[in-house]
């Protein structure tokens, strides 16, 4: 047993020294390496931890959202349709929601704006995401003043500020009063932009939505389950900027398994038939190539994997955000909790560690079966 | 020390971090959701990651096919709305 630590020991020794005589090439390898497992172990880890945040979140969506569809186009659902669907069996509360977006031309920035439910609270007095207090340099007690439809300024009063960490609900969101909502966008008397459906039995979903889409022929029915399955497949491996990554890392292991597969360069196998002709078995020779690859791979894997959780979990994600920022001028920060799938880090590594070691050994196991007279003339 | 060994510590430090990364994501797990939570009673229908363009705002309410209605030559140009997908219902009704 102490012998064979001995000479893997050995062999690991020699395996080190071989790699740090050629150490540029081995340190920009293995640089390279670690970029490819850094990027795939992010985008991995940043879309588990969105989905596990967006399954918690949306466990409070309402059931069923109600919009109404003028030439393929979202508009004002009547109050009216509410007292109607709420007579469907199996419907416990219908909700209008007053919801839109307020364009804010000082900063160019889109706010979304929500009338309260809470009729309690002051009708000048507002909520606002931090996003909003960030970009508009506003602290409790100020006051936001916003322009109505027809021009004139709507004041409110900032009554709660969100904190930080509920930036993926509320980074851009004010929450004023029906009053003020209704002095800011003059909606139409007895409209809603959609209405919130409770039903109280889930299973029952999809039946009180067909008969909804049947008394109203122009309403479309958004279930709970089909927000959900939004974000689940948010990020998709389809969706254009994940695709390039996957595509550059793939192409960048089809590289790596190329150049490794079609064969070693002359000076390897003079190494390798120097090896031979001093005794070393090809056994010998083989447990050293596949420390080579080990040497590499797992050190790329591991630190790639170790880094990638620190980009996405503690610095938030900087690279990502940078493409999902875009051109907002408010956007979240996102400060997702970490969670780590070993299954998804064990595909991780049998599709970056195997591959590579793999590459590495057969090679060089067709170059240690030759006569080591012939492998040192070629 | 031996530069074998050298490796094999260095390895063996890595991969202890590497082992702790699942531990710190359950800790950080049980003790999240203080500031979500006081927020549910808004009962919001989409996560806040773009604010730039309304379907990438609130994909799941926004009308389908979105980026394409604005006007008939309206091809996407937001660079969120390369990584949001639009929902895809499975119902064939309503």
């Amino acid at each position: 047993m102490k012998r064979a630590i001995e000479r893997h020991l050995n062999i690991l020794e020699f395996t080190l020294a071989s790699l740090l005589r050629r150490k540029a090439k081995n340190f920009s390898l293995l640089a390279m390496y670690l970029m490819v497992v850094f990027m795939l172990a992010s985008l991995q880890f940043f879309v588990t931890a969105l989905k596990r945040e967006a399954a918690i979140i949306l466990d409070d969506a309402p059931d069923m959202v109600v919009q109404r569809l003028t030439a393929g186009r979202q508009d004002l659902v009547p109050t009216g349709h509410a007292a109607e669907i709420a007579r469907i069996r199996g419907v416990t509360a219908v909700r209008p929601r007053l919801w839109g977006y307020y364009y804010d031309a000082l900063n160019g920035a889109n706010y979304t704006v929500m009338a309260g439910d809470d009729t309690s609270a002051k009708t000048e007095s507002a909520s606002i995401g931090s996003g909003v207090a960030k970009a508009r340099n506003l602290a409790v007690g100020d006051l936001l003043p916003l322009i109505g439809y027809d021009k004139a300024p709507v004041m409110v009063e900032i009554g709660t500020i969100f904190p930080s960490g509920s930036d993926l609900i509320a980074a851009d969101l004010i929450i004023i009063s029906p009053a003020n909502f209704q002095r800011l966008f003059n909606l139409p008397g007895g409209q809603a932009t959609d209405l919130a459906v409770t039903v109280r039995n889930p299973k029952e979903l999809a039946t009180v939505a067909a008969k909804i889409a049947e008394l109203f022929p122009g309403s479309r029915p958004i279930l709970k389950s089909e927000i959900q399955r939004t974000y689940q497949s948010v990020f998709d491996w389809r969706g254009g900027m994940t695709l390039m990554i996957l595509a550059s890392a793939l192409l960048s292991f089809i590289i790596f398994a190329w150049d490794k597969a079609t064969g070693l360069s002359a000076e390897e196998r003079k190494e390798i038939g120097i090896l031979k002709s001093i005794g070393w078995e090809t056994s010998d020779v083989l447990l050293l190539k596949f420390w080579e690859g080990i040497v590499i791979s797992l050190t790329a894997f591991l630190l790639g994997t170790i880094l990638a959780y620190g980009h996405v979990f503690f610095l938030s994600a900087p690279l990502f955000v940078q493409a999902l920022k875009g051109w907002s001028v408010i956007y979240p920060r996102f400060q997702l909790v970490p969670v780590v799938d070993a299954y998804q880090l064990a595909v991780l590594f049998f599709l970056t560690v195997v591959p590579y070691t793999t590459a590495t050994i057969i090679p060089c196991w067709r170059a240690a079966t030759t006569d080591p007279d012939a492998a040192m003339r070629y | 020390m031996r530069r074998s060994l050298q490796f094999l510590l260095f390895t063996a430090t890595v991969l202890a971090v590497f082992l702790l990364l699942p531990l710190h994501a359950r800790h950080e797990q049980r003790h999240s959701g203080g500031e979500l939570r006081q927020l549910r009673n808004l009962h919001v229908t989409d996560l806040c990651l773009a604010t730039e363009a309304r379907y990438t705002r609130h994909p799941a309410m926004a009308d389908r096919h979105a980026p394409f209605q604005e006007h008939p030559l309206a091809l996407e140009h937001f660079p969120s709305g390369s990584l949001i997908l639009p929902t895809r219902l499975n119902r064939d009704k309503p």
